[in-house]
């Protein structure tokens, strides 16, 4: 069972309502011209659990954390987000709605003309008006999170790939939203830096009760997301292998062709039979 | 063949309307919350200072070679005394203008375009919508307020150092006295010229910010299309300058004289 200590971060506050999904998509469907992206997609995330979206590229999994960010609307269906219908909403209304959502963005889309420090800050800097003294705390707390402090002043061109990710993670988490996206976090990661981002969305996920929607096709780190957990013991963080009642937390979604194949948990994707699923996990 | 015009047509409308739709964000982020003091400040050194040098060269050898031109042409009336007046009338009410213009077309339309589009093309963009912040109110508006402001100034600095430029060129090439060149300036300047001269800057920096932000953030295509974004960017902006003061030259001929 393998277990990795990390150096523990003070706990962060959370809002969360354990009775309210944190996102709820209702026979959602979009098209691009003649392409149709999405079909009649439905699933639920409840607070503090997690949903792996995998599928082929181009399958649209990207495009649900779009549309859940409102940076896309959808042709038919339903998007809720912490509650609040966000499918039909303004792009000024829904600002508010993108309080509850941090975002990791493929290769980190990090602010290149902004040093690490400030990228992490940079919703708390600019659109709150928290003083810039606890600005500055919260940004070394969290950059201490993902064991990145010493290059708070470096330039995100000065970091390596799996930095920048972590440095995403830390910017999309610092101003607390329950919920997090992570748009392939490992694509394009060696194994060992890859393990490090999982790591980082178990801790997220369990210490600190994020709900998390996980987009990747890399199967190893979809699986060592849903299989393992994170503990807090002796002001550390432990990751271990989770129980079966964690692990049912963790679901699986596959996607083809804009069309939900699969929905499950870890061991339920095992065992499919469904011949596309296996060649996939193959 | 009717396919082919009919989705040029469908392109250029959706064109216009994409930059229209522009102009309405961008006047809403200016005249409304929250609007980013910093960001303004920086835009005005960025496309203010920056670009001081380009306007400053360009402007003082047009003036120069303005005035070489003009004293060999004069020459032949008998005229040489008057270049002054020449080089101020076409500096300031005409050259001016389009050449800083275009030198800004160049600078800021590029660098405009290129920077938007490699934030597009890096999910930065959407990286800003997800944190909660308009990427009009915060990249858009400093610059068009930045391109609006500073054009009309960097206009002025060119104007002058073309004028210094010709006063060279006439006193220690053309042999013309130097107060001779002054008084033939004031003499030949009128209000309306310098109301031209002043107007038309803050119109054309307007164009040249909005035409590089709406291809910027209107990239596509990765790396490919950043620099597809930035050439874009530089030949309309160019264009427009030219035929902007065509059309505004013709409308302030008709308000001030």
């Amino acid at each position: 069972m393998p277990t990795h200590a990390i150096r523990d971060a003070a706990p962060l506050e959370r809002r969360s309502s354990p009775d309210l999904p944190a996102v709820d998509f209702r026979n959602v469907s979009l098209s691009f011209d003649e392409k149709i992206v999405l079909r009649d997609v439905s699933f639920t995330l409840m607070p503090g659990h997690t949903k792996i979206i995998l599928g082929a590229s181009g399958s649209g999994k990207s495009t649900i954390l779009k549309l859940i960010l409102g940076l896309l609307k959808p042709d038919a269906g339903e998007i809720w987000i912490h509650g609040s219908r966000v499918d039909r909403m303004r792009e000024d209304d829904i600002m508010d709605v993108r309080r509850h959502l941090g975002m990791v963005f493929q290769e980190g889309a990090l602010f290149d003309s902004l040093t690490v420090g400030e990228n992490v800050g940079y919703k708390l800097y600019e659109e709150t008006e928290q003083p810039l003294d606890n600005v500055r705390r919260r940004v070394e707390e969290v950059l201490g999170f993902v064991r990145l402090s010493e290059h708070i002043d470096k330039m995100p061109s000065e970091l390596s790939g799996g930095q920048r990710r972590r440095v995403a993670i830390a910017r999309a988490m610092a101003y607390k939203p329950p919920t997090l996206l992570y748009d392939e976090a490992t694509t394009g990661l060696d194994p060992i830096t890859a393990t490090t981002i999982d790591e980082e969305i178990v801790k997220l996920r369990d210490v600190e009760n994020v709900s998390s929607i996980v987009v990747t096709h890399q199967l190893r780190d979809a699986f060592f997301v849903a299989t393992h957990e994170a503990l807090r013991r002796d002001g550390q963080i432990d990751i271990r292998q989770a129980g079966p009642e964690k692990c049912d937390e963790a679901e699986f979604i596959m996607l083809r062709e804009g069309l939900i194949t699969f929905e499950g948990n870890a061991a339920e994707l095992r065992a499919s039979t469904d011949p596309y699923i296996r060649m996939f996990l193959s | 063949m009717l396919t082919l015009l009919t989705d040029w047509l469908k392109g250029a409308l959706l064109g216009v309307q994409g930059y229209v739709q522009l102009q309405a964000a961008t006047m809403r982020g200016i005249f409304s919350r929250p609007f980013y003091f910093h960001d303004v400040v920086e835009q005005f050194d960025s496309i203010g200072i920056g670009s001081l040098t380009v306007v400053l060269l360009t402007g003082f050898f047009t003036g120069a070679v303005l005035a070489l031109q003009s004293g060999v042409t004069l020459d032949q009336f008998g005229a040489r005394p008057f270049v002054g007046r020449l080089v101020s009338a076409s500096m300031i009410k005409e050259l001016g203008p389009v050449l800083t213009g275009l030198m800004l077309a160049g600078r800021i339309g590029s660098g405009i375009a290129a920077e938007l589009g490699s934030m597009v093309v890096t999910d930065q963009i959407n990286a800003l919508r997800a944190l909660g912040t308009d990427p009009v109110r915060k990249l858009v508006v400093p610059r068009v307020l930045a391109g609006f402001f500073m054009t009309p100034v960097l206009t002025v600095i060119s104007d002058t150092v073309g004028i210094l430029g010709g006063w060279l060129v006439a006193v220690y090439q053309l042999g013309v006295a130097s107060s001779l060149y002054w008084t033939s300036i004031t003499d030949a300047l009128y209000l309306a010229d310098a109301w031209m001269g002043i107007i038309k800057p803050f119109i054309l920096g307007y164009v040249i910010v909005t035409i590089g932000c709406y291809v910027g953030l209107g990239t596509k295509g990765g790396t490919q299309g950043v620099g597809r974004s930035t050439t874009n960017a530089v030949v309309a902006a160019s264009v427009a300058v030219i035929a902007v003061d065509f059309f505004v030259t013709r409308l302030l001929f008709t308000l001030l004289y």
